[in-house]
């Protein structure tokens, strides 16, 4: 068990720097999730904390001990890999205790901590067969053995479920987070997919272009995004965005915007000029014309059984998207409708994307201060 | 301080390395470098270590030489001729082979055979099927009814550069064969069933979509058999060694240098022999390169 | 309405038979062109059995069944010169196979798999070098043969023939080498394996039938040579066999041995043939790794 630390981590080739400059603490114990889109250097700073790639500059500390310099089998980590990369012309037995075999310790020894290992991750009655013979859950259950049999320090996953099917992933994902409950070991997780890093980490770090945009728990990041990246990117179907124009100077200034949207709001620093909104498509009620904030042309409504998403098109043709829970109201379908929200659920971005908080904001951040201290 | 890792990871590189770098100094740069400085030498083989510097008479010596200028135009000829029609032909082969036809299979296999056989063994089995008395061509010429008497191949001097290409391209072509094939089957099979159900016509699709895209795969394949034709020595010394029509540079180059044992100039006219492939070399690359930025813009 | 006026305005359709007539023509002259492209490629060696098998005036007639008459191989199999220049051609070939492959995965692990800044340079290097004309290094390598007191001797071209092989082997085996996933190395780092172990453990099992491959062709490359073989190779008894085979001759242009010949060329191509059907896709990959992707 083991905390990482990383202070200043860089990795470039060449003239393109795809990791700049990141810092960031990973306590004992903790489930941290990686998550950003695709060539936000995710996948990469999970290799620069394993040591598989060497950094650029900066330090990466295990345990408060600098292992910038040492080598990845050396850090006391283990790795899931995607493709899970297991070794085809081994047994499923020498695969999992390749590692020992490494390391030169004796055939019984071996043979004993892989057949608990098996037994806890239910492979055990796979032990002789190739890889090529198992189906992909059980594949990536023998990659997790390979990393368990090592009694790593911290456990560093690369998008472990991003080859299964969708059943199998959810059934992975909870046997994940059973691990990380029995075994408490430090484990570093990376993923695109939002709902697996809303579900399995303690905190999440938001990746974008190779930096930082926001560490936080998933309740964190859900109300209080930093940015207008990290709003548009936690949350599903995604927060509905509309460009504002700000007026006035004093504390109190008054936004418009289309869709016949318009508002004042007390908050300091942004002046007058750009900016935009985003509202969470759950937070926000269908109502008659001119009843709600803004208005638009409800325009389609799908129908997913449990719940359903409709779609208003704004006056600057920007396509909101509004969760429905209760009955879908199909009778509104090609009619103008107005849409309805709390001043609360309201998000404000400058013309750089940062959040701006307005009084009405903090009522629900403390609402979810209090929801995350009753969990 | 950090790249201490990547330095270790350089080191190991390196280690690797190490005997290939080693064998390719031994057998590559340093006999090369030889070659070169011999150029500027009056040795001869019997005694190479008694010489003295001549500068670049060994050079002017070669360049002056008529004999050099003719190997020169008869391999440039024979380079030129043989490499476009075995594209000409390992293309349409190519297509051959690529159509879902019965006994497909078996040309690919079959396409190997002449590729298989030593240069040696094809010259000779072509040069006794070619013979003006006995060999099988003349016979199903003249029982055709095509001729009434045999043609003497290799022996008339403007034919038996004909000859020679002819072998060339009969061994050859399988290679080319593989490789438009490959580049072939790399092209996405949605492209042709777009066209297909868009009725473009078979000619059209062959100009406007196959051949472009193909280019890339072709022009490879141009630059491999090219640069291998330019050196070509083994076909043209065992059809004929001494028969001016047919001696490349490389056999030029050797005669000096083993048959005449003129070192000095033998390594003279290697070194012109390097020259002239690299200058070929860069010329294609330059072709290739220009066709692909085309091909882009 | 409008829809037929579309689709008569771009499809004319005709019946049914006479598209099926047109397939039929057209099935027709592809089947042809596969005859006629069969009997271009297989007819010479085919002609040379029949030719190896004929003695006497028969061989002067052009029947084209073969005679199976013997006589010429069971005379090749008698004369020591040939067989003895089989014996080199078997040693000079396996032995500069085994080395470059052994060079080549070493070099092409290096290259394929660890980064360092001059790989490409070494790639591109050895490209050139694979490129360029046997004739240029001669006098150099006319030299170095000398003074590793090897002229005249077989294993004189085991050194020469490392030249084209070890440069030809790296760049194929660099090719598949990066065919494998990188994860798969970067678990085995994990594991604890440094990079010989890497290479010996988890690639190597896995390369068989890359190597297999890489080995045929530069088998076959070393089997073919001609130059090399013709200059440092003086005596009879220490030839390989395309060099006896091109200065197989008879004292005038009438007295040429061709059945003599063509049974020799036959007996040198059948096991090289028989290689190369044996493992033809594993060939044709190889061949076509090194020039698609490089």
């Amino acid at each position: 068990m083991a905390s990482v630390t990383l202070k200043s981590v860089s990795k470039s080739y060449g003239t393109n720097a795809v990791i700049r400059g990141v810092d960031l603490d990973i306590k004992d114990g903790e489930f941290v999730v990686f998550v950003g889109p695709s060539g936000c250097g995710k996948s990469t700073l999970l290799r620069l904390v394993a040591g598989l790639i060497p950094v650029s500059s900066g330090v990466v500390a295990i345990d408060g001990e600098d292992v910038t310099d040492v080598p990845a089998s050396k850090r006391g980590i283990a790795f899931v890999f995607q493709s899970y990369a297991l070794y085809p012309h081994m047994s499923v037995a020498r695969n999992i205790g390749f590692a020992l075999e490494t390391l030169g310790i004796g055939r019984d020894a071996i043979r004993t901590k892989v057949r608990d290992v098996a037994k806890m991750l239910k492979v055990d009655h796979l032990l002789d067969r190739r890889p090529r013979e198992l189906s992909g859950g059980q594949r990536q259950r023998v990659a997790i053995g390979r990393a368990l049999v090592r009694k790593p320090d911290v456990f560093l996953f690369d998008e472990p479920l991003s080859n299964l099917d969708s059943d199998l992933r959810m059934e992975m994902r909870v046997e994940i987070a059973k691990l990380h409950a029995d075994i408490g070991t430090t484990m570093i997780y990376v993923t695109h997919d939002q709902a697996e890093a809303m579900t399995l980490a303690d905190r999440i770090v938001v990746l974008n272009h190779g930096l930082i945009e926001q560490v936080g728990t998933p309740q964190e990041l859900y109300h209080t995004p930093d940015s207008r990246f990290v709003a548009g990117f936690i949350g599903s179907p995604r927060m509905n965005f509309a460009p504002v124009s700000v007026e006035g100077a004093g504390e109190t200034k008054h936004l418009s915007g289309p869709g016949g949207f318009a508002i004042d709001l007390a908050f300091s620093g942004q002046g007058a000029g750009a900016a935009s909104i985003g509202v969470r498509p759950e937070a926000i009620a269908i109502t008659g014309e001119g009843e709600g904030r803004l208005s638009g042309l409800l325009e389609r409504i799908e129908d997913l059984g449990h719940e359903h998403f409709a779609y208003a098109r704004l006056a600057d043709d920007s396509v909101w998207v509004v969760r429905v829970a209760g009955r879908p109201p199909l009778e509104l379908k090609g009619r103008m409708v107005g849409l309805a929200f709390r001043d609360a659920d309201l998000f404000v971005f400058d013309g750089d994307g940062r959040r701006l908080d307005h009084h009405e904001s903090h009522e629900r951040a403390s609402a979810a201060q209090f929801r995350e201290a009753r969990r | 301080m950090s790249t201490r890792l990547a330095r270790r990871e350089h080191r190991a590189a390196w280690l690797f390395l190490t005997p290939l770098a080693l064998v390719m100094l031994l057998v590559a740069v340093w006999p090369l470098s030889r070659t070169v400085f011999f150029a500027f030498t009056n040795a001869y083989l019997d005694d190479p270590t008694n010489y003295s510097m001549v500068g670049i008479d060994n050079f002017i010596e070669v360049l002056t030489d008529s004999g050099w200028w003719h190997v020169v135009r008869n391999t440039l000829v024979f380079t030129s001729i043989s490499v476009a029609i075995e594209t000409v032909l390992g293309l349409a082969i190519a297509l051959l082979i690529n159509e879902a036809i019965p006994g497909r299979g078996l040309v690919r296999a079959a396409i190997l055979v002449p590729w298989a056989i030593p240069v040696v063994v094809a010259t000779k089995i072509w040069d006794w099927m070619l013979n003006d008395q006995f060999g099988v061509i003349n016979a199903l010429i003249v029982g055709l009814g095509l001729s009434d008497h045999g043609i003497a191949w290799t022996a008339n001097s403007s034919l038996i550069m004909g000859v020679v290409i002819f072998i060339d391209v009969w061994m050859t072509t399988p290679f080319m064969v593989l490789l438009i094939l490959a580049g072939l089957q790399l092209l996405p099979g949605e492209i042709f069933e777009a066209a297909h159900v868009d009725g473009i016509p078979a000619w059209k699709r062959f100009w406007s979509i196959t051949l472009p895209l193909l280019t890339p795969a072709i022009g490879v394949a141009v630059l491999f058999r090219a640069l291998d034709a330019l050196r070509m020595f083994d076909l043209a010394y065992v059809l004929s060694a001494s028969n001016e029509n047919i001696m490349t540079v490389s056999i030029y180059a050797r005669d000096r240098l083993i048959s005449y044992q003129e070192l000095g100039v033998g390594s003279a006219a290697a070194s012109c022999v390097f020259l002239l492939v690299a200058f070929v070399a860069i010329l294609i690359i330059g072709v290739l390169r220009l066709d692909r930025s085309a091909g882009a813009a | 309405m409008a829809d037929v006026a579309i689709r008569s305005a771009t499809t004319r359709r005709r019946s049914s038979a006479s598209y099926r007539f047109w397939r039929r023509v057209r099935q027709g002259f592809l089947g042809l062109a596969v005859l006629v492209v069969l009997v271009y490629v297989l007819f010479p060696y085919y002609w040379a059995i029949v030719s190896s098998t004929k003695q006497g005036a028969e061989l002067y007639q052009n029947a084209f069944v073969p005679a199976l008459n013997f006589t010429y191989y069971r005379s090749l199999f008698e004369n020591p010169v040939f067989l003895g220049s089989l014996v080199n051609s078997t040693f000079v070939a396996v032995s500069t196979t085994a080395i470059s492959l052994i060079l080549g995965l070493s070099a092409a692990y290096a290259l394929g798999r660890i980064d360092f800044p001059q790989r490409r340079f070494v790639l591109m290097a050895i490209l050139m070098i694979s490129i360029f004309p046997q004739v240029v290094v001669l006098s150099g390598m006319f030299e170095l043969i000398n003074w590793l007191g090897l002229y005249n001797r077989p294993s004189a071209l085991v050194v020469t023939y490392l030249l084209a092989t070890v440069p030809f082997t790296t760049w194929i085996l660099t090719t598949f080498i990066r065919e494998f996933p990188r994860e798969l190395e970067e678990a085995a780092i994990i594991d604890g394996c440094s990079h010989f172990r890497i290479l010996m453990k988890i690639l190597l099992p896995l390369m068989g039938p890359s190597l297999a491959s890489t080995g045929i062709l530069a088998f076959i490359l070393s089997w073919n040579e001609f130059l090399f073989a013709l200059t440092f190779i003086l005596t009879d008894a220490n030839r390989t066999v395309p060099v006896a085979i091109g200065l197989l001759g008879g004292s005038s242009r009438y007295e040429y041995p061709f059945g003599q010949i063509m049974a020799a060329s036959v007996t040198v191509t059948l096991p090289l043939i028989i290689l190369v059907l044996i493992f033809q896709r594993r060939i044709v990959s190889g061949l076509t790794a090194g020039a698609i992707k490089g």
